[in-house]
């Protein structure tokens, strides 16, 4: 069976220096892929290149049989295949939610607005959300809007979600809300490429974990695999530093010792 | 169209001391702005107050209304109560009442913009107003209001061309009387869009480059 | 004294109505034509295409270097030799006030369009908008509050150097007053109503301002 979405030789560069490096990937209809990799790896970049934010220059990037670095491709189209929730969700601030929500739909895909409606009204129930439809993105919390910035997202039907360290600017109690949400829908068979930091999301979510470091993927691996057994030393270190504070010795009382 | 070289050439020395006046009118009327544009800053930072009310209703009279109708009121209606004022001194007059206001309004901005924390801490280390004026205040404020106070500068240079309106010979007056007498008006048009951009491109893009270094020395922007 | 100022002032009214008529019209086009030109200009500088991009410097630093009296007479007595036209002063002076107050609001738009977030774009984007619908719906909505103050000054502005346009011999207020001097020799009333006339537009246009200024200042 073809993949979804297939790197091969995918280079990138950013002025002189080069970001992706011989990328290979391939994402199959349904599969949940975790990036990880220290800052300036390069994953962002990577999932960036999948939706046009970042153009590429040399190598092969097909989405469902098509290939997508030609002058001819019709980035709005794959833009609306290839759904993207971003750090700060950035959300329209002089919209309301459910503006916000239909947005996509009645002007780009020009889809009846009753059923557009019905949809956005649906899927904000689905994350619990229902009754903000009317509120602006300045009266809401980091995890209220970034829920909502996925389902502005899913309101487009795509196929394929990308992930850009979704949960990093938001307040450790509103991690659990964003996170739950994306396991609803890798539950729900969505193709999923999800860059993030919280390692133990990763290990529950991903069906295959792919590391990066300096715009190459090092190793890839079931998560079992991966968090057990790192392959490569580079992927040994990094997981030690996450690793450090949960393994970080007790603090014992030195009345015990006596 | 043939264009008279020759002719340029033999009215480069009219137009040299017509650029000498445009410069001695800006350069004074910056001097003199300036000058007024401090005593109304320090004015308004000492809250005297009805000078500064004053100093409020004297910006928005100069900062709302045309040059050229300041000009003429100077010029033309002042000789009816007694005055009688050459078209240099009437220039600089009003340039300087419109020059004073605009430079006011960019000192008060930057005094505005010192930060709040840099006053109290002159004050708790025992300074007196005048000595936070001249120490802690002034020089900040200056830092932070060289671009604009530069931008202003550029504009009182440009507006020169305005006084032409009452025979001041700046570079535009000398253009107008050069075309009346000999009718080369392609020529003299010519050289008069050259000394322009000579003149005050260089200015602006050296604001550019001001504005530019200044954003990188400023804290926490 | 006073009462024959005043009297003067009455019968003058329908002459002086005539100017400020011209004074205006001439503002309003400008005004007009320069919030479209500027808008166009803004959006067309945060595009990222270097030869657009460059010729708009270009046209910028032009009107920026020239001052816009001169640019009145280059074309005034420009445009016959040029090109053969010939066009009346009235619309030389909208033409030019125009073309410079497209470049003064075309910078505040683009400072504007400039200081939003870069996420914003990208979001757009990423649901699939194309690029008028991306500043139709997101980026100018959002930059028109940064806009309007500057904006505003610019409006300002060009009604103040509307008053330049007598200088080419159009009729306006001004020219009217100079007439009105000419017979009655009433020079510090006449400038002085002109010197009102002018305050009382632009003074309620740049208090306006500072208003929404302050009351849209950023959070």
């Amino acid at each position: 069976m073809s993949a979804l979405i297939e790197f091969q030789g995918f280079n990138k560069f950013f002025g002189d220096q080069q970001v992706l490096k011989g990328i290979d990937l391939r994402v199959q209809s349904g599969e949940v892929v975790v990036i990880l990799g220290p800052s300036g790896c390069g994953k962002s970049t990577l999932l960036r290149c999948l939706n046009g934010l970042e153009v590429a220059h040399s190598g092969s990037l097909r989405f469902a049989g098509n290939e997508l670095l030609g002058k001819s491709t019709d980035w709005r189209q794959v833009r609306q295949d290839v759904g993207m929730v971003f750090q700060s969700y950035h959300l329209f601030p002089h919209m309301s939610v459910l503006d916000n929500l239909l947005l996509g739909p009645l002007k780009v895909q020009k889809r009846e607005p009753r059923e557009a409606r019905a949809q956005a009204e649906k899927l904000l129930e689905r994350v619990g959300l229902a009754d903000k439809r009317d509120a602006f993105p300045r009266q809401l919390s980091g995890g209220q809007q970034q829920r909502i910035a996925i389902v502005r997202s899913l309101c487009m039907n795509p196929q394929v979600m990308l992930f850009d360290e979704v949960t990093a600017a938001l307040d450790p109690e509103m991690v659990k809300e964003v996170l739950e949400v994306i396991q609803g829908l890798a539950r729900e068979g969505m193709t999923l490429l999800i860059v993030t930091h919280e390692m133990a999301f990763a290990r529950a979510v991903a069906d295959r974990v792919v590391f990066m470091e300096a715009g190459r993927i090092l190793e890839h691996n079931t998560p079992e695999e991966f968090f057990t057994n790192p392959q490569t030393a580079r992927a040994q270190q990094f997981l030690e530093k996450f690793s450090f504070v949960s393994t970080l010795p007790k603090k014992t009382k030195e009345l015990e010792l006596i | 169209m043939t264009f008279d070289f020759a002719f340029i050439l033999s009215t480069l020395p009219a137009f040299l001391k017509a650029v000498g006046v445009t410069l001695q009118v800006g350069l004074i009327a910056i001097a003199t702005s300036l000058l007024v544009a401090l005593i109304n800053a320090a004015l308004l930072v000492f809250r005297t107050p009805y000078l500064s009310r004053l100093v409020a209703l004297y910006v928005e009279l100069a900062r709302n209304t045309p040059l050229l109708i300041q000009l003429f009121f100077v010029y033309f209606a002042l000789p009816a109560l007694g005055f009688n004022i050459s078209g240099f001194w009437a220039a600089i007059i009003t340039m300087t009442f419109l020059g004073g206001a605009y430079l006011t309004e960019v000192l008060r901005a930057g005094v505005e913009a010192v930060p709040l924390a840099q006053i109290e801490s002159g004050k708790s280390i025992g300074l007196s107003d005048w000595q936070l004026l001249r120490h802690v205040i002034l020089p900040q404020a200056g830092i932070l209001s060289l671009p604009a106070l530069f931008a202003n500068f550029i504009f009182l240079l440009k507006e020169t061309t305005v006084v032409s309106a009452v025979a001041v010979p700046e570079i535009l007056y000398t253009t107008k009387s050069y075309i009346a007498l000999y009718y080369k008006t392609y020529e003299m048009l010519a050289v008069l869009t050259l000394i322009c951009v000579l003149l005050f491109l260089p200015l602006s893009l050296l604001l550019g480059r001001l504005e530019r270094r200044l954003q990188h020395g400023q804290f926490g922007s | 004294m006073a009462s024959s100022g005043l009297e003067l002032l009455w019968v003058s009214l329908p002459q002086l109505g005539k100017g400020a008529a011209q004074t205006l019209s001439i503002s309003f086009l400008s005004i007009a034509f320069s919030t479209l030109g500027g808008v166009l200009y803004g959006v067309l500088r945060t595009l990222n295409n270097q030869a657009i991009n460059w010729g708009l410097r270009v046209y910028l630093e032009l009107f920026r270097a020239i001052p816009v009296l001169v640019w009145l007479y280059l074309l005034f007595f420009g445009l016959p030799i040029f090109f053969g036209l010939s066009i009346p002063s009235f619309w030389c002076a909208v033409l030019v006030l125009s073309l410079w107050g497209a470049s003064e609001v075309g910078e505040v738009v683009r400072g504007a369009l400039h200081s939003l977030p870069r996420g914003q774009r990208e979001a757009g984007l990423s649901i699939g908008l194309s690029g008028p619908q991306l500043y139709g719906y997101v980026l100018l909505p959002q930059a028109l509050k940064r806009m309007t103050p500057p904006t505003i000054n610019v409006y300002t502005r060009i009604i103040k150097t509307s008053s330049l346009a007598v200088l080419i011999g159009v009729v306006d207020v001004i020219k009217v007053g100079q007439q009105i001097i000419e017979r009655t020799y009433e020079s510090v009333l006449i400038y002085g109503v002109l010197f009102l006339f002018f305050f009382f537009i632009c003074y309620p246009l740049s208090a306006a301002s500072k208003v929404l200024e302050r009351r849209w200042a950023q959070a």
